[in-house]
């Protein structure tokens, strides 16, 4: 992983470390909206949701259409797959970890006596 | 064969890691295999990086510190305290990463007998925040994923049963 990508995963954790924020992306999670879409479960200024969005664009984890007036946010799901990465490298850790236990547990048990010895 | 699959849950907006393992082995030997260091070296370090032991007291009050040297030289450095200890049940620890100092994790391990020499090991790791549990789980990860591919095509390959029963570490590859 080279320093670019330690700098946008910094900075995505960053933007989702806010409530606002995550919730924003479950949001989106069910679809594009608008910021006015947006802005309405919160009690909080547009202007305010607004700053949120831009954080989380600058983070690349959402994207905003340039054609239409409305200018609705979307989702960006690739950069999303990109921060779970950690927990399938942290799964492999754990499986490859607990295979080395049975391992090593298949080995005591086939040197014998260990058991004895101990108790 | 069967192997025994790990459950894990990383839940989303609460800083925990949960995770929950069988084992074809009695409930003794499986916290044996926690409690003593020669055993512990056999499987805590992801191989292809050595793992050195300063000290590991697995008892209520006791502490532990170790290595893990990668192939690169580069040295990854773990520690923590092991809160309490009840032989063959519960166990809390604390967990810190060197490259992630101050920011020390709450490991509760229960092991559970089940029956017919079989047992199941539950891990409940409490972080400190919810990015305090993702950066570290990642910068944590960074030395273990080091060979993990590899190791874990050996492992799909089966070549792991026969290769790991000496349970050395591959010193000869690794300057330290």
């Amino acid at each position: 992983m080279d320093t670019g990508d330690d700098e946008l995963l910094d900075a995505a954790f960053l933007a989702l470390a806010d409530p606002v924020r995550r919730r924003i992306i479950s949001r989106l999670s069910r679809g594009p909206a608008t910021v006015n879409e947006l802005a309405e479960p919160f009690a909080i200024t547009k202007q305010a949701v607004s700053k949120h969005i831009q954080v989380l664009e600058q983070a690349q984890l959402v994207t905003r259409t340039r054609d239409a007036q409305r200018r609705p946010v979307h989702l960006n799901p690739a950069r999303l797959e990109a921060l779970t990465a950690w927990i399938d490298q942290y799964r492999l850790v754990r499986e490859e970890q607990f295979r080395s236990l049975d391992a090593v547990l298949r080995s005591t048990a086939a040197a014998g006596g260990t058991q004895e010895k101990d108790s | 064969m069967m192997s025994n699959s790990l459950k894990l849950t990383v839940p989303e907006g609460q800083p925990f890691i949960d995770y929950q393992r069988e084992f074809d082995f009695p409930v003794a030997d499986v916290f044996r295999a926690h409690k003593e260091p020669d055993l512990i070296v056999q499987w805590l370090g992801p191989r292809g990086l050595k793992m050195d032991i300063d000290h590991y007291d697995f008892r209520t009050g006791g502490s532990y510190s170790y290595l893990h040297t990668g192939p690169d030289g580069v040295a990854y450095e773990f520690s923590g305290v092991f809160h309490t200890v009840r032989d063959n049940e519960f166990a809390i620890q604390t967990f810190e990463f060197g490259g992630y100092p101050d920011v020390v994790s709450l490991e509760f391990l229960t092991f559970e007998d089940l029956g017919g020499g079989r047992c199941r090991l539950t891990g409940h790791s409490v972080y400190p925040s919810q990015e305090a549990r993702d950066g570290m789980a990642q910068s944590g990860m960074e030395g273990g994923m080091t060979e993990g591919y590899e190791r874990l095509d050996e492992l799909l390959s089966g070549a792991a049963a026969g290769t790991s029963a000496t349970g050395q570490p591959e010193a000869g590859k690794v300057r330290a």
